[in-house]
């Protein structure tokens, strides 16, 4: 936990029975949690995701979205051209990055170099983390909402180009933005000239096709230039040199979607949401063995015990919680432990105390039924298909790791394969039980599946050694036998 | 200029799902099953509307390099594959070589380098789906269509929609929280017509 910008002082966690009423900011938002049946709604801060839940039939039309006051905001930003109070308001909110390296978004505008031209907004919207789905909710259900972020965004750092990067599998998703856009355009929203401010955006929807690596921002660059999404080494950082060699902003869709949310209500009124450095509210997603999963709107700050046990229902078929993975599928897993259910759902506190991250935001949960091992082999398996080729570490290593994984979860495991794992995993991500993970490789990908295998040193040893010890295979295999 | 004839090639397919017959240097599929058709289907004539389609995409990047990926996308749309001509007229429309479209589109798992059938039939069998019972679904799905020709049945990594597990997309359309009989109706549905599919890029055909 960096602390070079003083904290806001820690504040009451929104947990407890009290539904998120706080003292009703100033004016502006309709935004706040509408009881709307039963007590699940009432806990979740509806923000972002109000529109989509109000008006789920037609939310993605241009006329509903008008009728419910989108574009005003990107109006009001025209009408005061004044780049400096877009980034003000921003920076004040303490917007951290929702793709879930949560680097604060204005720090990241602030980087970019002054007199280089064109430079180029990029919108990543290749949600691809396994049990992640909370940027298509925004990309079928709003987006209207994510355009005229990108509106905003692009005035703030005077770019005239913006690509929104859609993955590939999401066909609908793909047909809403590019329809959206048009729509936009001919209400003069977007294209040249805009309201008569002088000012022109061009926004292309690009489509991926099928690759988890297109979503680490130098490989979407790569992609969207037209080749193999392969990372690139950084430095120079994208915001230096990104698509076509030009200064490129990479934002998340959610972020977007917040800045136009921030702009609206002020950022100092959405500084009041969240809990320490990490402000305002995130799209979480719940997936596995719980009762009600889902993408749900949640303010930060709340418990895992909260979001799990109530927002999600608790668990299916009143079973047990076995172990839950509190951040996407590349970072260390926790168990049905106390601390661990108490931890709030906090950017810095989470990583601080218990080494994981909350990452790109979603929470998957795991009944007393499930085999740990099975879970990281097929964790293992999809890191290894997805592995770019580019560093040896992680093209060699993943695939290692699944093929051990595999035997072990299939019942053929050895006595001495999870030291083979470590071993392995050593290779890819030195000091493996070290989180954040250290690596050998260009970018992430290849450390991810070292983090399951940490996550089953560290909570399931004996269960794994009783697996392998089941006696049906050699200790060791005779090479001249 | 021209290109190994797909299937060749000594990496295979990364679609290829586990147990699925080799391929000789034909092109055609070896052993008893027939799920792939031959690869000497030609693409058909590209009509004007899809020639103004393509200028439409490239014109809209500062460089033409960037169109690969969507006209890719469209000419599989219209001819339910990749063929070694489209890449060879993508090239052309980017100012670069057939090679460099080969090696770029054989990075992304949506294109399919052999002719497929009309529907492609994703199936995750990523965590979530893994324990709400993904891959018995995906087992019953491509044992159920291993011999049908106009339906491919892959399996996929988490297609974001983890809510509705275990899920499959046909032409890239979501159906959640399908069982076997539910998913193969919908299959059946969409070979009927009741059902109006996408193109197998998830896009619309533009012949």
């Amino acid at each position: 936990m960096s602390d070079e910008t003083p904290a806001p002082p820690p504040r009451q966690s929104p947990s407890g029975r009290e539904p998120a009423a706080r003292e009703a900011p100033a004016q502006p938002t309709r935004s706040m949690p509408q009881a709307s049946g039963g007590g699940v709604e009432v806990r979740e801060t509806r923000i972002i995701s109000r529109r989509v839940r109000e008006f789920p039939e037609d939310s993605y039309t241009i006329d509903r979205a008008l009728a419910d006051g989108a574009y005003d905001t990107w109006r009001e930003v025209l009408r005061r051209a004044d780049v400096q109070w877009v980034h003000d308001e921003v920076k004040t909110s303490g917007l951290r990055g929702r793709g879930g390296a949560n680097f604060p978004t204005a720090v990241k505008w602030e980087s970019l170099q002054p007199d280089v031209w064109p430079r180029y907004l990029v919108i990543n919207a290749d949600e691809g983390e396994p049990s992640t789905f909370k940027d298509r909710l925004l990309l079928e259900g709003d987006p209207h909402a994510l355009i005229e972020g990108v509106c905003i965004e692009a005035y703030r750092m005077s770019s005239n180009k913006a690509f929104i990067y859609i993955r590939g599998e999401m066909a609908l998703a793909a047909d809403r933005v590019t329809q959206a856009v048009a729509d936009a355009r001919s209400k003069g929203f977007v294209g040249t000239n805009i309201l008569g401010s002088g000012f022109d955006l061009d926004i292309v929807v690009h489509r991926g096709a099928g690759a988890y690596i297109c979503g680490e921002e130098s490989g979407l660059i790569e992609s969207l230039e037209g080749k193999r999404g392969m990372p690139r080494i950084k430095p120079p950082l994208p915001i230096h040199v990104g698509v076509y060699g030009k200064p490129t902003v990479v934002n998340n869709v959610e972020t977007l979607c917040t800045i136009v949310q921030i702009m609206q209500m002020s950022g100092a009124e959405y500084a009041k949401l969240g809990v320490n450095r990490s402000t305002g509210t995130r799209l979480v997603a719940i997936s596995g063995h719980v009762e009600k999963p889902g993408v749900y709107e949640l303010e930060l700050g709340m418990t895992f015990r909260d979001i799990i046990y109530d927002i999600a229902g608790g668990i299916r078929g009143g079973k047990k919680l076995k172990f839950f993975l509190p951040g996407g599928a590349s970072f260390q897993w926790l168990i049905d432990k106390p601390e661990h259910l108490d931890q709030t759902y906090d950017i810095d506190d989470i990583s601080a105390k218990l080494g994981t991250t909350l990452g790109s935001g979603a929470v998957m949960v795991y009944d007393e039924d499930t085999d740990p091992l099975m879970v990281a082999w097929r964790l293992a398996k999809f890191y290894s298909h997805e592995s770019c080729g580019k560093c040896t570490p992680c093209r060699e290593g993943t695939g290692w790791l699944e093929k051990v994984l595999y035997r072990m979860s299939h019942g053929q495991g050895r006595p001495d394969d999870m030291d083979a794992l470590l071993d392995i995993s050593a290779g890819i991500s030195p000091d493996v039980m070290r989180a954040p993970f250290t690596q050998t490789t260009i970018c992430p990908l290849g450390p991810s599946p070292v983090s399951a295998v940490a996550s089953l040193q560290k909570w399931f040893r004996p269960e794994v050694d009783a697996a392998c010890n089941r006696g049906n295979v050699r200790t060791r295999i005779e090479v001249n036998a | 200029m021209t290109l190994t004839p797909p299937g060749t090639p000594t990496e295979p397919p990364r679609d290829t799902p586990p147990g699925s017959p080799p391929i000789d240097p034909s092109g055609q599929a070896t052993g008893s099953s027939t799920r792939l058709a031959p690869t000497t289907v030609a693409p058909s004539p590209r009509s004007e509307r899809y020639r103004a389609r393509v200028q439409e995409i490239v014109a809209q990047y500062p460089n033409p390099h960037s169109a690969i990926l969507p006209l890719a996308h469209l000419a599989q749309d219209t001819d339910n594959w990749l063929s070694p001509e489209a890449m060879e007229e993508i090239a052309d429309a980017c100012h670069t070589t057939a090679a460099d479209v080969f090696g770029v589109c054989s990075f992304y798992t949506m294109f399919k380098q052999r002719p497929c059938g009309r529907l492609v039939v994703s199936v995750c069998t990523n965590v979530t789906c893994l324990v709400l019972g993904g891959p018995e679904l995906y087992e019953h799905l491509e044992h159920r269509y291993a011999t049908d020709p106009d339906v491919f049945v892959e399996e996929v990594e988490c297609l974001a929609a983890c809510d509705r597990a275990p899920l499959m997309q046909v032409n890239y359309d979501y159906h959640g929280h399908v069982t076997h009989e539910s998913a193969e109706t919908i299959v059946e549905e969409y070979k009927s017509g009741v059902r109006a599919a996408r193109g197998v890029s998830g896009g619309k055909s533009e012949l």
